[in-house]
């Protein structure tokens, strides 16, 4: 349990940094923490693969593709870092707050009254579900990553002269 | 069969993609093969009920698509829209590369629509609106000048809002019900435990919807999203590409699949109330015509949440026949605002003024859209709006009725406003025609027959069309 709640309070610590931090790297070195303690509590919460996934895809590859994005920015002065921490901070001061609040009635109120019993059973394996019963959402998802490539090639590939 | 609506598509989008000239080049025609063929089936499902054919394909995928009078409909909107969207495209851009994007990115949408509209399942829906979410986001940015791209990451952040409140809704959904099929969610309705969970997910969901139909006040994306994109692009975006990824959606888990409580009721007639109006007194002061459509548009959406929140069969069955009505006369208004671009190079009404004797056909289809649009007899949307301030009056919505007739003479003011700016009065000397194309005027013509004819027919419509469509809710 308090492991848990250490989690849940580091979770929201790094995400608040995330988005208050002046600096992009920095943003996305917190992005990086937020995906790997969710990661941890995912696998606090027995899902292992979701962990993994989380890990992998959102802490690891998701943080390559912001570096490379941010090598094309350039860098502010230092008075205008500040003015933007100050100018940050005082616009998201709230988010934790309404998170917090938002997460303890929801426990409080509808988590704490959960019917379990409509629940699937724990022991089906998620890798049997994914490729024995969900074939319409992984074509889905494949026409998915097929379109963004398409728009990426859309977008950024440079006009013939 | 039912699976062949998506994967012809993503079949041709692959052929188009192969490095074959003869093929690339008959691009557009390829889809509008394509496109033409889903109306056909649409319409003739009647005659020959081929949803009934086994799926050969269910042999190695399970897809659990499921056909009925609402999915049929939409099916057909898709059709013609896209259709028209592409032929406008095809007359409207002219760099190859581009041309050749484009006609790849609405099949794109294509695929994603339709298994919208054919899936029973949340996640899956979801996984499909995402798809045709970032195929509009490609499409509107395809000029890549800055308010395109304005427009675009304006969607963009919008459309990832409402996915924050979907993603969510679903995992209360999930908890609470224990599948996400439209089944078991229904069923997990009428069963007392977690129903404060199912609720809320409901709600959640129903705030995402709202954004991603560009319902006032989440409105904010919608007129710069329409306006910036090319004509292809806003026939398609305003036609069907955002109403199938919000409004329809609404339409089908808000009437059957979760169930419509008075505080839901009373958030979609507010909701569609404060769309009509706000969005029909801001489209009076645009002076660009695309902009003042988009409102329009906001604005006729208004009546289809409303319809939605009035929550009987036949109020249902009147918003699906303005859902139909609108995607119709709202695409014949962009067709008009392309015409005049491609003719005269601008929408801005300040600039056009008196080309009523320049281009009569574009000023008389124009004029039997906005008279569609307004809910002027004989035309399509007369017909719509009268089933839906019908069934409003039924249900006791005296206030609400009255809104929605009372706002049909702001839609009035504002298109004869446009009317009188750029069609009637003296022509500005310094307006020169570069000339049309006929694809265009083609266009204007089919779409302006299908207004006047569905509204000329409606005993037809309604007993053929209409009231089936009373059966799927409830």
């Amino acid at each position: 349990m308090l492991i848990n709640l250490i989690l849940l309070f580091a979770l929201v610590l790094a995400a608040l940094w995330t988005v208050t931090t002046p600096r992009l790297i920095r943003a996305i070195v917190g992005l990086a923490i937020t995906s790997a303690i969710l990661s941890v509590i995912m696998y606090q919460l027995s899902s292992p693969l979701a962990a993994v996934f989380e890990l992998s895809v959102c802490s690891g590859l998701i943080s390559v593709i912001f570096v490379v994005t941010i090598s094309f920015t350039r860098r502010v002065s230092k008075e205008e870092l500040l003015v933007r921490r100050k100018q940050k901070i005082i616009k998201y001061w709230y988010l934790p707050v309404i998170l917090i609040a938002a997460g303890l009635l929801l426990n409080h109120y509808l988590l704490a009254n959960l019917n379990s019993s409509v629940l699937p059973a724990q022991e089906g394996d998620v890798r049997n579900l994914i490729w024995n019963s969900r074939h319409l959402d992984l074509f889905g998802q494949a026409v998915i990553l097929l379109v963004g490539a398409l728009g990426v090639v859309v977008l950024f590939k440079e006009p013939k002269k | 069969m039912l699976s062949l609506f998506i994967l012809a598509p993503l079949f041709l989008l692959f052929v188009l993609n192969l490095p074959l000239k003869p093929v690339n080049k008959a691009c557009f025609w390829l889809a509008g093969v394509l496109l033409s063929a889903q109306i056909l089936m649409a319409l003739g499902h009647a005659l020959c009920p081929w949803s009934l054919y086994p799926d050969k394909l269910g042999l190695f995928f399970v897809f659990n698509l499921v056909m009925d009078n609402l999915t049929l409909v939409m099916l057909l909107v898709i059709g013609i829209v896209s259709l028209v969207a592409l032929f406008v495209g095809k007359s409207t851009i002219i760099l190859e590369e581009q041309r050749f994007n484009f006609v790849s990115l609405v099949l794109a949408c294509v695929i994603g629509m339709n298994a919208v509209v054919l899936v029973r399942d949340i996640f899956s829906l979801y996984i499909f609106i995402e798809i045709t979410s970032i195929a509009s986001f490609v499409l509107i940015a395809l000029k890549k000048d800055k308010l395109a791209i304005e427009g675009t990451f304006k969607y963009l952040i919008m459309s990832a809002v409402a996915t924050v409140f979907m993603l969510c809704a679903m995992a209360f959904l999930l908890l609470a019900a224990g599948d996400l099929s439209f089944a078991a969610v229904h069923s997990a309705f009428y069963n007392p435990a977690n129903a404060g969970l199912l609720k809320c997910g409901a709600g959640l969901f129903l705030c995402g919807l709202l954004i991603k139909s560009g319902v006032a006040p989440f409105h904010g994306w919608v007129p710069d999203a329409y306006s910036s994109a090319p004509a292809g692009v806003s026939i398609l975006l305003a036609g069907i590409t955002t109403k199938v990824a919000g409004v329809y959606v609404l339409l089908r888990l808000f009437g059957s699949v979760f169930i419509l409580n008075a505080q839901f009721q009373n958030i979609l007639l507010f909701a569609g109330a404060f769309s009509i109006v706000m969005a029909a007194l801001a489209a009076l002061t645009q002076d660009d015509f695309k902009r003042m459509l988009a409102y329009s548009s906001i604005s006729q959406v208004g009546y289809i949440i409303l319809a939605l929140g009035c929550g009987t069969p036949l109020a249902f069955a009147g918003a699906i026949f303005h859902f139909f009505n609108h995607a119709i006369f709202k695409s014949l208004l962009f067709v008009n605002a392309a015409s005049l671009e491609k003719e005269f190079g601008s929408t801005n009404m300040n600039t056009l003024a008196g080309l009523g004797n320049k281009s009569p056909v574009t000023g008389f289809t124009s004029l039997i859209g906005a008279l569609s649009t307004a809910g002027i007899p004989p035309f399509s949307g007369f017909w719509s709006k009268l089933i839906i301030i019908l069934a409003l009056f039924s249900a006791g919505r005296f206030v609400y009725g009255g809104i929605a007739l009372l706002a049909s003479i702001l839609t009035l003011a504002y298109f004869l406003a446009f009317q009188r700016r750029v069609f009637f009065g003296k022509t500005e000397s310094t307006l020169s025609s570069a000339g049309t194309s006929w694809a265009l005027r083609f266009w204007e013509i089919a779409l302006a027959l299908i207004t006047a004819a569905s509204g000329a027919v409606f005993v037809l419509v309604h007993n053929n069309w209409v009231l089936p469509l009373k059966a799927i809710f409830w």
